[in-house]
């Protein structure tokens, strides 16, 4: 007797666990694109503020590649976007991570001309205080776009740091620790992609969607 | 009193699941920092709740009590996820700023809370009504609650509401003043302590004005906690 209702309330459970992950499987199978095309837009959307459509004539979604280089702040292979006009290089974005910032890493996006002269950076993620650290976003304030046209001068170039240690960022007030943690991830990755410019517009690497497929 | 009248006023003010049952309090205090963020997660509470009410109520018959528990759980989990994978995909913006909130919906008390003590009790319609009720009553407390720490931390209101809403929700933003810096106490999570205190502590004078108006003799009121 015990056997059986056991039996069948293990039955029913199963049942229950069928039914509720059929479910989602087919729930998730129709938002997936939707979902894929959601975050495609997003990573659009912060490129196209970088690099103006006038700057390439390539897709740049698609121009995608993974670079490994302990610049951009990780030890895993970062992705990295290459816009061309007329096979002409024109600009390079790359995802940067700010390892040290005041609530862990955070995650930029840094667009620079082959030159080396900086289109813009954006931040895409980051758990900064709201309020404080939180101006690095775009919507919040507009300090992030300050490092539009600036040039990195060298690794010694002292004018890369907030006001407070002497260079030419402002900081926030009430926060420091932020914008130093992003002016010195900006920096290093701008030396770096600039040092590499002609190297990476030719180099054969890895597709993004390729490695995460 | 008629039962769907009796429902509405449990779950809007008498027996609230925020400021009476005081469940659910975790997504209560963090997301209420702003208005589109508290309606946000309201209406996710609410579907859910409607949602597991329903099924939970129409499988009542023919799943024993001794299994009960595991099958709520696995509906409310089913219809936590689906909400996650459609607001990922339709309100993707929301989504992100709600982030790890929405998943937290299916620890809420209160959820399991109205499955157990209603929703498995009583016929689908009225369990859904339930939920109703219920879910409106969270999503009021966290529009209030959200409401009152965005104004004092930031002079705003709606900010951001074309997220949840679309972009023609962009002119509903009001700025009610201009603040150079945000304050703070308001939009960390202690300000939504103290707010939620002075909610609770405004709905028990109105509860003692009331009943000393009414001069009724008091009836007691089962305290649920989680």
């Amino acid at each position: 007797m015990t056997l059986n209702s056991m039996q069948k309330n293990g039955l029913l459970l199963a049942a229950f666990a069928v039914v509720a992950t059929s479910l989602v499987i087919g729930v998730q199978v129709l938002t997936e694109d939707k979902i894929a095309m959601q975050q495609q837009q997003q990573v659009l959307r912060t490129l196209n503020q970088l690099i103006p459509p006038t700057m390439h004539d390539n897709d740049l979604y698609q121009s995608c590649r993974l670079l490994e280089n302990p610049a951009l702040g990780s030890s895993k292979p970062q992705p990295l976007y290459r816009a061309w006009v007329n096979e002409e290089p024109t600009a390079l974005a790359a995802e940067v991570i700010a390892p040290d910032g005041y609530s862990g890493a955070i995650r930029l996006l840094v667009a620079i001309k082959p030159g080396g002269e900086v289109l813009g950076v954006r931040t895409l993620r980051h758990q900064e205080t709201p309020g404080l650290g939180d101006k690095i976003e775009v919507e919040k304030s507009d300090w992030i776009k300050s490092f539009a046209e600036k040039q990195v001068r060298g690794a010694d170039d002292d004018r890369w740091a907030v006001q407070r240690d002497g260079g030419m960022f402002d900081q926030f007030t009430g926060a420091t620790i932020t914008p130093r943690a992003v002016v010195s991830a900006v920096k290093r990755a701008t030396l770096e992609l600039q040092q590499q410019a002609d190297v990476l517009f030719n180099a054969d690497l890895p597709h993004c969607q390729e490695v995460q497929e | 009193m008629n039962e769907y009248k009796h429902l509405t006023k449990q779950g809007l003010w008498d027996n609230n699941p925020a400021l009476v049952q005081l469940l659910g309090l975790c997504p209560l205090l963090a997301v209420t920092a702003s208005v589109t963020n508290a309606l946000g997660l309201g209406l996710a509470t609410l579907f859910v709740l409607v949602g597991s009410n329903v099924t939970v109520s129409l499988v009542r018959d023919f799943v024993p009590s001794e299994i009960r528990i595991p099958v709520f759980v696995m509906v409310i989990a089913t219809f936590v996820t689906i909400i996650q994978l459609l607001m990922n995909a339709y309100v993707f913006q929301l989504y992100q700023s709600l982030g790890i909130f929405i998943p937290l919906i299916v620890t809420n008390c209160a959820i399991i809370g109205r499955a157990e003590a209603y929703a498995s009790k009583n016929p689908w319609q009225r369990a859904a009504f339930d939920g109703l009720a219920m879910g409106a009553g969270f999503a009021l407390v966290l529009v209030v609650l959200g409401a009152m720490r965005e104004i004092i931390g930031n002079g705003t209101l709606f900010d951001g509401a074309e997220l949840l809403l679309g972009e023609w929700a962009a002119q509903l933003r009001i700025e009610l003043f201009t603040v150079n810096y945000p304050l703070l106490l308001a939009i960390l999570p202690p300000g939504a302590f103290i707010g939620m205190g002075f909610i609770i502590a405004l709905k028990n004078k109105i509860d003692a004005v009331r009943s000393a108006r009414a001069e009724k003799k008091t009836v007691t009121r089962a305290r649920v906690t989680a």
